[in-house]
């Protein structure tokens, strides 16, 4: 791979593991507050998973970097700005419906993306994306379940799940629109062609959609913005309180 | 009648299991009942203390070790429901009597978690003194109790460890994290020694229970063992134990410490600690909250076995 | 408040390849498939096991305590079936 590309592969590595950590975080939040004690445990795996994919994503940044950064220097000591993740992981959890149908599309998006991303010709990506399908795999199994569940459920849990899809479905653009920097890494078979990722995303989201007796959402609305650093206001509360004690106490070991 | 108590009290001698299927006194299945759902209740509770830290975990790392840790008190919690649902009773039952103020829960876990020190401390002397009680409870005579205690003891080795690591890192940081770390100690020594109960003298259920040996070993002796056990760790890394009568009994082979506040001890026990009315909201308000979504997976399912039948 | 139960399932962990699978504890889920996942969850967080089983509580029959006698005490004089029964010189007794 060329040298020049370097500057770009370290910030596609950070801009994917922000996405790992931002939604593993937001699913640590479910942490002792689940429905029940059996789904308060699978629900905590997934939030395990994605941040050690984050971890194996910043680690591999810090070293290609070469400037003596650690995970958590990427992690805890970048601002709102700064941060690249897709605006759809960092949105609060809401209900627990809005949590599995979020995580539903990202699952359906993940599977998709990291197949890919095994193809890369960067060996480490390649690795770091073949541990990530055998996770992606299963977490899509269980929200794939919980949508037919909640959609074809009780009228509480439909209208539930419908209004979460909807109120989601601005922010599925994003995740299929290429950046410069990022066509160049395409070009080079470093990165993953999210854009033509698209047209199988929505079929497969459709056909478990229409099963779970929805409807796909008619939403003309979208957003983007996360990969320019352009995010929603939410993002600043949960970076305020994830890196608090970095922030508070600067430069000490934990 | 007789018959089966004199099975019953062969089988308690000869230090074989009580099995569920078995003939036991009612007096025996309401304490082992009352003991198990009171653990269960204290795993799932103590979740929250820790849980106030998980967004805020100062790495990565440590996030992810906070996150597995409090799994897996909820993995044991329910481990602990699911043995003492073999005496008939069910789950939903024993959330009931926690949230009606029937049933108990561990005393410790209703003081606040108010830095990141109170973390490596909860891991260190909660869990610390937990363990001491539970490698006794591996012989406890109900079977089903006694193998999730087996299997709780198992995963729960990283928990104390981690505890004191991370308490370690601060007593051995800057000045700020060293005061961080003794003001935690400060706070968690006592309730942590209150978790072994009331003295032998004064527990209600301690005689009984040592007799059917559901207990192996009574209060004083297990929280004397913690102190013993704890004392040189704190000295390791120049923390102190907040105890002016604590010193070294030379005779005794034991250290002596100095008297325990049982008048908190009640009223937190009572529920009037700081944190009690706190723990029990939030608990209930999971499980509303969670309400609509276990009917949704009823609702599914009786539609799905209807398809089936069709 | 209605309180629906969640079935209880039975589990049992194969923990390695060779071994019998082994009852480890139960959980609550509405069906098989997802006490399979759940079972993941709650009792492999470390890798415990190679393959899973998962059963209704309620398919399961159990001896009861009245029939422990007919059920057990004729096996309880046939001790040759027992390899304790052969007392060996030492240096074969690792048979």
């Amino acid at each position: 791979m060329d040298a020049e590309l370097k500057p770009a592969l370290i910030e596609y590595c950070i801009a994917l593991g922000d996405d790992s950590v931002i939604l593993g975080h937001r699913l640590s939040e479910w942490c002792r507050n689940g429905p029940f004690l059996e789904e308060d445990l699978a629900l905590t795996n997934v939030s395990l998973d994605f941040i050690g994919r984050a971890r194996m994503l910043y680690s591999h940044a810090a070293e290609l970097e070469g400037a003596g950064r650690s995970e958590d220097d990427i992690a805890y000591l970048r601002d709102c700005r700064e941060y690249r993740n897709l605006l759809i992981h960092e949105l609060p959890n809401g209900d627990f419906a809005f949590t599995m149908a979020r995580q539903f599309m990202i699952d359906v998006y993940d599977m998709a993306f990291f197949t890919e991303l095994m193809q890369s010709q960067e060996p480490t990506l390649a690795a770091i994306a073949a541990k990530a399908v055998k996770e992606s795999r299963y977490h899509l199994r269980r929200s794939e379940d919980w949508i037919k569940r909640l959609g074809d459920g009780t009228e509480v849990s439909h209208e539930r799940v419908q209004a979460a899809f909807n109120q989601l479905w601005g922010y599925v653009n994003e995740m299929f629109s290429v950046s410069e920097q990022e066509q160049l890494l395409i070009d080079a078979g470093v990165a993953v062609d999210r854009s033509a990722l698209q047209q199988n995303w929505h079929t497969a989201v459709q056909a478990v959609m229409l099963e779970a007796t929805l409807e796909t959402p008619d939403e003309d609305w979208t957003i983007s913005g996360g990969r320019e650093g352009i995010h929603t206001e939410h993002l600043g509360y949960l970076l305020a309180e994830m890196q608090f004690l970095q922030r508070a106490y600067p430069g000490q070991k934990w | 009648m007789d018959s089966l108590q004199a099975s019953f009290d062969e089988k308690i001698a000869n230090e074989q299991r009580i099995e569920p299927k078995d003939w036991m006194p009612d007096a025996f299945r309401k304490t082992v009942l009352r003991q198990m759902s009171q653990h269960a209740h204290s795993e799932v509770i103590g979740m929250q203390p820790e849980g106030n830290w998980i967004t805020r975990a100062p790495t990565l790392h440590r996030k992810v070790i906070l996150l597995a840790k409090i799994q897996d008190e909820g993995g044991h919690g329910l481990y602990l429901y699911s043995a003492a649902e073999t005496l008939g009773t069910s789950r939903e039952e024993m959330v009931q009597a926690l949230h009606d103020g029937k049933a108990k829960y561990a005393s410790i876990f209703n003081y606040p978690a108010l830095t990141w020190a109170d973390i490596g401390m909860i891991g260190w002397l909660v869990d610390g003194a937990a363990i001491v009680n539970q490698v006794s409870l591996q012989r406890t005579s109900y079977g089903p109790y006694s193998r999730a205690m087996i299997r709780i003891c198992k995963e729960e080795s990283f928990h104390q460890r981690q505890g004191y690591e991370a308490t370690m890192v601060l007593a051995r940081g800057s000045a700020e994290q060293k005061a961080m770390a003794q003001d935690a100690l400060d706070r968690w020594w006592w309730p942590a020694l209150m978790m072994f109960g009331p003295h032998d003298t004064d527990s209600a259920h301690t005689g009984q229970s040592m007799k059917w040996k559901l207990k192996r070993e009574s209060n004083d002796v297990l929280r004397q063992r913690f102190v013993d056990q704890t004392v040189p760790q704190a000295e390791f890394i120049g923390l102190k134990i907040p105890d002016p009568e604590l010193r070294w009994n030379e005779d005794r082979g034991s250290y002596d410490f100095g008297p325990i506040d049982w008048d908190e001890f009640m009223r937190v026990i009572a529920g009037d600690g700081p944190c009690n009315r706190q723990r029990l909201a939030h608990h209930v308000r999971a499980q509303q909250d969670g309400q609509w979504v276990r009917d949704a997976m009823h609702a599914y399912e009786t539609k799905r076995q209807a398809r089936e039948v069709a | 408040m209605k309180q629906q139960s969640l079935p209880l399932f039975e589990i049992f962990i194969r923990s390695k390849r060779g071994l019998d699978h082994r009852h480890v504890g139960s959980l609550h889920a509405e069906d098989h498939e997802q006490a399979l996942e759940y079972a993941r969850d709650v009792y492999l967080r470390r890798s415990e096991g190679v393959s899973i089983w998962v059963v209704r509580s309620s398919d399961i029959t159990a001896s009861q305590e009245s029939d422990v006698a007919s059920f057990y005490d004729p096996m309880d004089d046939k001790p040759y079936r027992h390899a304790t029964h052969y007392k060996l010189p030492k240096e074969v007794d690792n048979m």
